[in-house]
């Protein structure tokens, strides 16, 4: 029996301007605590409920995007249990058990090359607020505190089946569903804990277990890893695996035992009778669909049949909609799709440091924008620099944010163009690189890599023109 | 001097707007009532100083020829589990004892913009639960016609404020008699609309799909006032209907039933005066006859079973954290102060936790609170197909007399049964009403309970007032 992964994906819906049930806003972060916050949603008594319509919009267009059936008329529950971040003691969410009234259920999604992964459900539902312990964690605090600032935030629970087996698959599927909530543009995922999941893992059969507190998506795959490995090693020393609740440590990239006993809890979950059932109808769907933003799947296909891009280009292109728009935004100044895309997809990326990749936050730390890499790659295609120092001034227009053409004109003012000094530069390099002399003799264009180290030595100051006019004489005289 | 505090709503603002009279006159009149009669009958739990305030205000319009509202200087009590701005709104519970609301409920609000005064907050059993106003944390109301007597419940102090003439009229709420049941026993008129047709924002929820605010007064009349400001639309209670209807009081023939069930179940007297009010009815040129509803035989389980599944979820954000009374928390593990703080609920509302939290256990679930949803989906039927044969329904309100302070408290089954013929139009969310019918050999009053289709309140409030006319019970006790 092999490994079986299910993910419980919570995603807030910050595209919305205020929360579920009540006018406060949904720009809580960094805000004072318990500021945004009105008697709705801190439960005063006597409140009541009043449900935010277009968050129903919201969550039933990812519902769609993840092919599942919108029930004609949704319904609401309490999920009642005790907890200090909870205003009311219980949780506004749905629940199909007597019924199917989520507002998603039955979709599919593929991801990857050809993967599929069944979703559950999909349901629509409030945050909690949260607590603060006064020195970080619970072990060592003497007291906490709650802000409840965070509490009525909607929030969309995604419940997959558990059809995943491979951690990097869980990383896939996630990437996926990220770039989906972008497109529709419901929730920022760049956004602190605007993206959080729960995993379930077993192994070889066994029981599950649960891990919550997974803060990210970047931290899912890693606790996938460890929990596997700890199921795994506890099978082989015949250590019995417990169905129970585990909690990630972030900080320790473990998962590890809750504290609070938490047995089977008994939800009480009933019809929420503030809310009446709301009737979407049969046309809700249709009406829904052409008025969706464009999905990462259909505009891949666009970017393959319309602008020629190879398929690889075109998926790491939509994986991430910052990236994709960035390179939408650059055609418009400079309509040549698969040079921009090369550039962006090969080059760019790869001065993204691996703190914003896994945060998914690709261009924040470089100073670039659709101009300069427009810019750039005029510049290539019209000969007014060749790719290797193309290369060279993006690395300095991402630090400086300076546009190409200046950086070009800077190096030019520093330019060797004396071809005595040029010349003397290859004489080293032929006899440094004596094999690859021998191959560009039969190879014309191996003299690239001559003249790329023509310009390693001179620091990029050379004439390239001048360089390759010295090289390929060389090459001919020493025949 | 005149005796102001007997004025009906007409009077009142008939005299105040034509400035025979001022409000302040009037609401001083009301004050030294209240404080001559209190020590016997404890209707109120806050008195209002700030009444007078509000009553100059009022005065002050009229001289200056401002508009004034169609109450203006008619003075209300409010049931005390209804949230009024600024004044402590306790729910008659230890739990809410520092409790002071941000914020009017919706019907606060529209009696003020009417140009009513607010004089203080009733007495009521904890959270509305009980048919006594004996489960006070304020002590027990006594009933103006016998202070040995319970003046019903929970609104009792609403009612026994308006029998006492401590006020012109109050709300009270009703979530299975609650304004009914004390109506009847302190020989008042009381009326629970159509779910839905008053708004609840701003109503301390014991069982939310039950309930409705109601007010009480000494005639047809002056309820109907008062309905003509609460009822209708608002956009802050998702429960509520369209529209904001006006009511008169119109005579006409109607078809009047008697439901068998209700009248073979009561006391003898009870149902003597309740036989008897047919023939009034018949007098006015109605229609009558005796019909039967079997399945109210399954209103009361059904009625327990649904109120305290929804109560004990209701209740639950009851855990002193944001407000309630003077308890430290500091020193405990949350779990603990919750169980610490809630353990001062009184008996009988944790009764109906405790019931309630049991009927939606799960595996109990389909086995209580589903049926009790089937056995009111019945109801509903069985009601309807006979409101096509009958204009309004009749029967007693309570089905005995109001018995001694003390009587039922140790005996939770005997005390729940006294609201079997109340609970039919909560379940069924259809109007109705209690009118003084009579009295006892004792001098106990009896109720004559009319209900109607839902949103026929106009047919009600016609029933009721031909029947008040023409049977000519409506008097005061002696104080």
């Amino acid at each position: 029996m092999q490994t079986k992964i299910g993910l419980e994906i919570h995603c807030q819906l910050t595209g919305l301007k205020s929360k579920l049930f009540c006018s406060c806003g949904t720009d809580y972060r960094g805000k004072e605590p318990n500021s945004n916050v009105c008697p709705t949603c801190l439960g005063l008594p006597g409140t009541l409920p009043l449900l935010n319509k277009k968050a129903v919009e919201f969550a039933s267009m990812i519902s769609l995007a993840l092919d599942c059936r919108v029930p004609e008329e949704i319904m609401f529950y309490r999920k009642n249990y005790f907890y200090p971040d909870l205003p009311k003691n219980f949780q506004l969410t749905q629940y199909n058990a007597y019924g199917i009234t989520s507002i998603g259920v039955d979709g599919s999604l593929q991801y990857g090359d050809d993967k599929v992964a069944r979703i559950r459900r999909v349901q629509l539902e409030e945050d909690p607020g949260r607590v603060v312990y006064e020195s970080g964690s619970m072990e060592k605090s003497l007291y906490a505190l709650v802000d409840y600032n965070r509490a009525g935030i909607p929030l969309v629970e995604i419940v997959t089946e558990p059809d995943f087996s491979d951690p990097k698959d869980v990383r896939l599927f996630l990437n996926k569903i990220t770039s989906i909530v972008e497109h529709l543009g419901v929730c920022d995922t760049k956004l602190e804990g605007s993206v959080r999941c729960d995993v379930n893992v077993s192994v070889q059969g066994g029981l599950r277990v649960e891990i919550k507190n997974v803060g990210s998506f970047s931290e899912a795959e890693k606790a996938v890893r460890y929990e596997i490995a700890r199921q795994k090693t506890m099978v082989s020393r015949n250590i019995e695996v417990k169905a129970e609740t585990r909690h990630w440590d972030d900080a320790r990239k473990i998962t590890k035992e809750s504290r609070s006993k938490e047995e089977e809890q008994d939800y009480r979950y009933f019809p929420e009778p503030d809310i009446p059932a709301i009737t979407l109808g049969k046309d809700f769907v249709l009406s829904l669909k052409p008025s969706m933003p464009e999905l990462p799947d259909a505009r891949k296909e666009r970017f393959i049949s319309a602008l020629g891009l190879s398929p690889h280009v075109a998926q790491v292109l939509i994986e991430n909609k910052e990236l994709a728009d960035f390179f939408e935004l650059t055609i418009k100044l400079y309509n040549s799709p698969k040079e921009v895309a090369n550039w962006i997809v090969t080059d760019l990326i790869s001065f993204v440091d691996e703190k914003d990749r896994e945060g998914g936050n690709l261009l924040a730390g470089l100073k670039v924008g659709p101009e300069h890499i427009a810019e750039l790659a005029r510049m290539v295609e019209q000969n007014t620099v060749n790719r290797t120092m193309a290369k060279q001034i993006l690395g300095q227009v991402v630090r400086t944010g300076e546009m190409p053409s200046v950086v070009a004109r800077k190096s030019q003012a520093t330019r060797i163009a004396d071809s005595s000094v040029i010349a003397d530069a290859v004489e080293a390099v032929f006899k440094a690189e004596q094999s690859a002399v021998a191959d560009a003799r039969q190879n014309p264009n191996a003299a690239n890599f001559l003249l790329g180290k023509v310009m390693q030595l001179t620091k990029g100051r050379a004439d390239p023109k001048t360089a390759l006019e010295l090289i390929n004489k060389k090459l001919r005289e020493t025949t | 001097m005149q005796s102001l505090y007997r004025l009906g709503v007409a009077e009142v603002v008939q005299g105040v707007t034509s400035r025979e009279f001022s409000a302040e006159e009037y609401i001083h009149q009301l004050l030294e009532r209240i404080e001559r009669v209190e020590p016997k009958i404890n209707a109120f739990i806050t008195v209002s100083k700030s009444s007078i305030d509000q009553a100059r205000i009022i005065d002050r319009k009229i001289r200056d020829g401002e508009k004034v509202g169609p109450l203006a200087g008619v003075v209300v009590a409010i049931k005390d589990n209804i949230c009024t701005k600024g004044m402590r709104t306790t729910c008659a519970s230890k739990m809410l004892d520092d409790y002071v609301p941000p914020y009017d409920a919706t019907v606060v609000d529209r009696l003020q913009q009417a140009g009513a005064i607010v004089i203080g907050k009733t007495n009521m059993d904890e959270f509305g639960m009980g048919s006594t106003t004996e489960f006070s944390r304020h002590g027990a109301t006594r009933n103006p016609w016998d202070i040995n007597k319970v003046p019903g419940g929970s609104s009792g102090g609403s009612a026994a404020s308006v029998a006492a003439l401590e006020c012109t009229v109050s709300l009270g709420s009703d979530t299975g008699g609650s304004v009914r049941c004390p109506a009847s026993f302190c020989s008042v008129v009381g009326f629970k609309p159509t779910y839905g047709l008053v708004s609840r924002y701003g109503l301390v929820s014991y069982a939310n799909s039950l309930e409705q605010i109601g007010p009480l007064g000494k005639t047809v009349s002056d309820v109907a006032s008062v309905m003509n400001v609460i009822a209708g639309f608002d956009e802050k209670d998702n429960t509520t209907a369209a529209g904001r209807p006006s009511y008169s009081v119109d005579k006409r023939p109607l078809r009047v039933g008697l439901v068998k069930e209700f009248v073979e179940g009561a006391d003898e007297q009870v149902s003597k005066i309740i036989s008897n009010s047919l023939d009034v009815f018949a007098k006015v040129g109605c229609q009558c006859e005796e019909t039967s509803v079997a399945s109210v035989q399954y209103a009361l389980p059904s009625y327990y079973t649904i109120a305290t599944a929804e109560a004990s979820s209701n209740l639950a954000r009851y855990d002193n954290i944001r407000y309630g009374f003077d308890m430290n928390p500091e020193g405990y593990e949350w779990n603990t102060y919750f169980s610490k703080a809630r353990s001062n609920f009184g008996e009988e509302v944790k009764r109906r936790i405790i019931t309630g939290s049991y009927v939606l256990s799960s595996g109990y679930y389909g086995k209580y609170y589903l049926k009790a949803q089937q056995a009111r989906s019945i109801l509903i039927r069985d009601l309807k197909s006979l409101f096509k044969k009958y204009d309004v329904l009749v029967g007693p309100t309570m089905p005995i007399l109001p018995f001694n302070m003390g009587e039922k408290v140790d005996n939770p089954l005997t005390m729940y049964l006294v609201d079997v013929d109340t609970v039919v139009a909560n379940l069924t969310g259809i109007p109705a009403i209690s009118v003084p019918a009579g009295f006892a050999r004792n001098g106990m009053p009896v109720g004559l309970q009319i209900m109607a289709d839902a949103f026929c309140e106009q047919t009600l409030i016609d029933a009721a007032s031909m029947f008040e006319t023409e049977a000519k019970v409506q008097r005061s006790p002696e104080l």
